[in-house]
């Protein structure tokens, strides 16, 4: 077996980083497009904590930490806005919300 | 050795937990293969030496978005939406739009793998500073500044989902 490498886990990450925007294109049901949004960022977190790895520089482990921090924030504010939506509109489908459409 | 099992057993774990996140129909379901997924990069961080952060991503992540995520799903009702049709009409451009930039990636480290082995020598850490220590030492000095309008930026958040979940204000 060949050692794990870098190049491994970078790889790992992008086929991470594809499943999530397949995720948020595809899907209709906005609690999920919120899920797969975690599932990107989790995907530049692998990378981040990989270069951090290789280089012995602790950086990358920072910016990881704001990464989780926007991951906090982006998702308390969707959540919010999602129950706002269901109380006036009564669905969680992505389609179905067209209020600025004519 | 024992590095590439545990590495393997990981990506297995984020890949599947991530495909059934993106799949399942019961919202439920994909918040657990989710969590399973988180998991998994917990783990990776780990295998990094990176162990503040395997302790940050379990007790946030898991601990405490997760919860959230529960929290949402069993105060919205999802009935009707685990009945009704799950992927919207443009799923075939989507995927060939991901396709397309699967392909450029999968070109890039096919072509730049030998890239990262510059990356790869670099010496290891001097002996008696902890991860957790070193990032502190960082986050608190160099980065003082990102950390303060970090704390702002979940201040706004806060009182934004406050706002946004309000019945009147």
């Amino acid at each position: 077996m060949h050692p794990v490498t870098t190049v491994h886990y970078l790889a790992l990450s992008a086929a991470l980083l594809l499943i999530g925007t397949i995720g948020v294109l595809t899907r209709r049901n906005i609690v999920i497009i919120l899920m797969s949004i975690e599932l990107i960022l989790n995907a530049v977190n692998i990378n981040l904590i990989a270069f951090s790895h290789a280089w012995h520089n602790v950086g990358g482990q920072v910016f990881a930490i704001f990464v989780i921090t926007d991951a906090v924030a982006e998702a308390a504010v969707g959540l919010g806005i999602l129950i706002a939506l269901f109380r006036n509109k009564e669905t969680v489908q992505a389609d179905e919300i067209d209020l600025l459409k004519w | 050795m024992l590095d590439t099992v545990l590495f393997y057993s990981f990506a297995v774990l984020v890949l599947g937990g991530g495909i059934l996140t993106i799949t399942r129909r019961n919202a439920v379901h994909s918040a657990i293969s989710l969590i399973v997924s988180l998991l998994g990069v917990a783990g990776l961080y780990l295998l990094q030496q990176a162990e503040f952060l395997f302790a940050v991503q379990i007790v946030l992540y898991v601990g405490g978005i997760m919860v959230l995520f529960l929290f949402v799903i069993m105060l919205v009702n999802l009935d009707d939406a685990a009945h009704a049709r799950q992927f919207n009409r443009q799923w075939v451009v989507a995927l060939a739009a991901v396709a397309a930039v699967g392909a450029e990636l999968g070109y890039f480290f096919h072509r730049g793998a030998g890239a990262f082995h510059i990356a790869e020598a670099a010496a290891v850490l001097p002996p008696g500073t902890g991860n957790t220590e070193a990032l502190a030492d960082s986050l608190f000095s160099e980065y003082l500044l990102p950390f303060e309008i970090a704390s702002l930026v979940l201040l706004v958040a806060v009182v934004g989902s406050v706002i946004m979940a309000k019945k009147r204000i």
